[in-house]
């Protein structure tokens, strides 16, 4: 099996509506969203009903208060300032780390450490379209390279004989992202013609350099700025890094994923374009050589 | 099984195990492994190990390589391993060679024969639940 | 006043937004706490930058003291402790500074040193004091840099406004804490609207009044992120029409209130429509 996954570094590059088009364009089997914070493939991939499985974080601390005498100690030794004592002791589960510290100092026994859900599994059975997992952390929990590996594998152990797996990455550059360029054989980047944009893909090119990654640029929305497009085009080759399109600014692309759409679904210029990105990104997948699940290059 | 070839004698040889028997496949995962096999040379006996921190939202290769190191292990065989286990193993001495596929025991006659290869390649961490 | 600026999904002008805010007040700080990728920095181009590196404490075991007992590797949950060959080896990457190995050791053989994951600098362009967090590349946990953060612009006596980062992780949630009211940037799109009403629940759990600003409004077209906030009661502060011009130059990182007047009356009435919100 095949791995590209699709990266930006700056959110709103177009990375979700390009990865809905690869898979629609390369009938992808297999298919997840890493973007366990605010996932967004889900609304441009029609699957029908999820199989759901809890997610566990770390355990976190709960008082029993029967038990607990007020003197403190926990709250003075917690350094996330999760205990608070007001008449009572209060446990804030968003703000506890799961360390563990309390449990331990607590001389009466009134701490324990409980399991905890800190998110959903989501995965989508097709016997057409093949298997898509998600997943969605629920609210205030720590963004996890574990979850995001966890979406991955249970896309894998679904769809073993899929031949090309497609990965909706996250934004940003930390633990997620990294979780996520784990065992891939490309990295798409879809990059956006500004300063900021060109920032971002800047470091999300050096965090995927340092996980020994072989990446590939492409620029969206490259005609609102064809200056800095050159830009980036000019950076790519200095850097060694194959440029493999651009894809203009098109108000359809909004039109067509208000309507549960990828671009490539309707007649229109980004549409094309993203043909044409596609075409040279597997032209380059195809010469690489299998990395193998787990392997780093 | 016995010692064989060009492989020191009396030693511990532990391999990640997929199920609670000794004929058992080997897992793909180290620090999610179920349980581990122990194979002492010397005594020719298998002991199976339970792997109590394989659902360990962080650093579970961390806590397998602390369980092999604790049991005394001297050879490890895998197919793949993290990089902080790789660290912590590599640390305490212990040999890591690559085992793609198979049954322990096939895997560990293999070892003894020198029909394995050291394992040079880590895989990169998830850096866990935060 | 404290004003959080969020938006759920990234690229909707969350930062155009938070940086022209603070660009059409009298005087303000604008805080990026975007530790991963910040931006703001680039459309504010700080004077006299001050630099200040954001450290977390990690365990170190002195030799001579530990006797490989093994009790901080059985405590640490995050697996950040091993044993062997009487060496004990910290992977800073997974350790989350709670202390607890350091207070568990019966030989108090463990100290904690610092270490850097990140800095915060602190500089001025105009009037605006501009305070921005990065993230060191490879680093997982950018909490302490966004508390660092929150920090410094705590002990200001302006107008705040905080850049935060995308999503309704636990980054975003440090950012709200301190906020006394929640502007939610919102583009025209179902990702938009999707992601919106994930932020505007993370604010209604925290308590904090919120107000929606939709950008890139296109006149005649459906606008999925204005039909939640109608149905959810989420008050409409500002409607910015998709906008070449603008676009281009957020693109160039041009702060656009002070580029054009026009620009700059939109902005001073959406501040003045915060202001009077949380008065």
């Amino acid at each position: 099996m095949k791995r590209l996954l699709i990266l930006s570094g700056k959110g709103g590059t177009g990375k979700t509506t390009v990865a809905a088009s690869m898979i629609r364009l390369a009938e992808a089997r297999a298919c997840a969203d890493c973007d366990v914070d605010a996932p967004n493939l889900h609304l441009v991939l029609e699957r029908g009903s999820p199989e759901t499985e809890d997610y566990h974080g770390l355990p976190k601390a709960h008082v029993d208060e029967a038990r607990c005498t007020l003197c403190g100690l926990c709250e003075e030794m917690c350094r996330f300032g999760a205990i608070s004592i007001d008449g009572h002791l209060t446990i804030d589960a968003r703000a506890c780390e799961g360390c563990g510290l309390c449990d331990h100092v607590c001389p009466v026994d009134a701490i324990s450490m409980l399991p905890a859900v800190a998110g959903d599994l989501l995965l989508y059975r097709d016997p057409e379209k093949g298997v898509f997992s998600t997943a969605q952390l629920r609210m205030g929990n720590g963004t996890t390279g574990l979850l995001v590996a966890e979406v991955k594998r249970r896309m894998e152990k679904a769809s073993r004989q899929a031949p090309l797996a497609v990965i909706d990455g996250s934004p940003g550059i930390g633990c997620p992202v990294i979780a996520s360029i784990s065992g891939v054989d490309m990295v798409l980047v879809v990059a956006e013609p500004s300063v900021s944009g060109i920032s971002d893909m800047e470091r999300i090119l050096d965090t995927a350099e340092k996980l020994r990654a072989y990446t590939v640029v492409c620029v969206n929305k490259a005609d609102a700025h064809p200056r800095m497009t050159e830009r980036i085009r000019a950076y790519c080759s200095e850097r060694d890094v194959p440029y493999v399109g651009e894809i203009p600014y098109d108000s359809e692309v909004v039109r067509a994923v208000n309507r549960g759409m990828a671009p490539v679904d309707v007649e229109c210029p980004a549409g094309e374009a993203i043909r044409r990105v596609f075409a040279e990104t597997m032209k380059i997948l195809d010469r690489s050589p299998h990395a193998g699940p787990g392997m780093s290059r | 099984m016995s010692a064989r070839g060009g492989q020191e004698d009396n030693m511990k040889i532990v391999v990640p195990i997929e199920n609670e028997t000794e004929d058992s496949n080997i897992n793909p995962s180290l620090g999610r492994a179920p349980y581990y096999l122990l194979y002492d040379t010397e005594t020719e006996a298998a002991e199976i190990i339970a792997n109590t921190s394989k659902d360990s939202p962080s650093g579970a290769g961390v806590a397998a390589a602390q369980l092999m190191i604790d049991a005394g292990a001297e050879v490890l065989l895998t197919p793949r391993c993290g990089d902080r286990a790789y660290a912590a193993l590599k640390g305490a001495g212990i040999k890591i060679m690559l085992l793609p596929s198979g049954t322990a025991k096939s895997g560990i006659a293999a070892y003894l024969e020198g029909g394995l290869s050291e394992l040079d390649t880590v895989v990169k961490g998830h850096h866990g639940a935060h | 006043m404290r004003v959080a600026v969020f938006s759920g999904k990234g690229g909707t002008g969350k930062t155009m937004v938070s940086v022209n805010l603070a660009a059409v007040s009298r005087s303000a700080v604008y805080v990026d706490c975007d530790v991963e990728e910040p931006n703001g920095h680039l459309y504010f181009k700080p004077d006299g930058v001050v630099r200040e590196t954001v450290t977390v404490l990690v365990p170190r075991a002195d030799p001579e003291r530990c006797d490989g007992c093994l009790e901080c590797v059985r405590f640490c949950r995050f697996h950040a402790l091993s044993y062997s060959l009487d060496r004990l080896m910290v992977f800073d990457d997974v350790c989350h500074s709670c202390g607890g190995c350091s207070v568990v050791c019966p030989r108090e053989a463990i100290s904690e040193h610092e270490r850097g994951i990140g800095t915060v600098d602190t500089g001025r362009s105009g009037d605006v004091v501009v305070h921005t967090g990065t993230m060191d590349i490879g680093e997982a946990i950018g909490l302490p840099i966004i508390g660092r953060l929150l920090e410094k612009a705590s002990a200001e006596d302006d107008d705040v406004f905080i850049d935060c980062p995308p999503g309704s992780s636990c980054m975003a949630m440090e950012s709200i804490k301190d906020a006394d009211f929640c502007i939610l940037v919102s583009e025209p799109t179902v990702f938009g609207a999707h992601n919106l009403g994930m932020v505007a629940e993370l604010a209604r759990v925290f308590g904090k009044p919120v107000g929606a600003v939709l950008n890139k409004v296109i006149e005649g077209e459906e606008d999925p992120s204005e039909r939640f906030c109608i149905e959810n009661g989420i008050p409409i502060l500002a409607r910015i029409p998709f906008d070449l011009e603008l676009g281009r130059l957020c693109s160039e990182t041009t702060i656009a209130s002070w580029a054009d007047t026009g620009y700059e009356r939109m902005f001073r009435d959406l501040l003045e429509r915060i202001t009077e919100a949380v008065g």
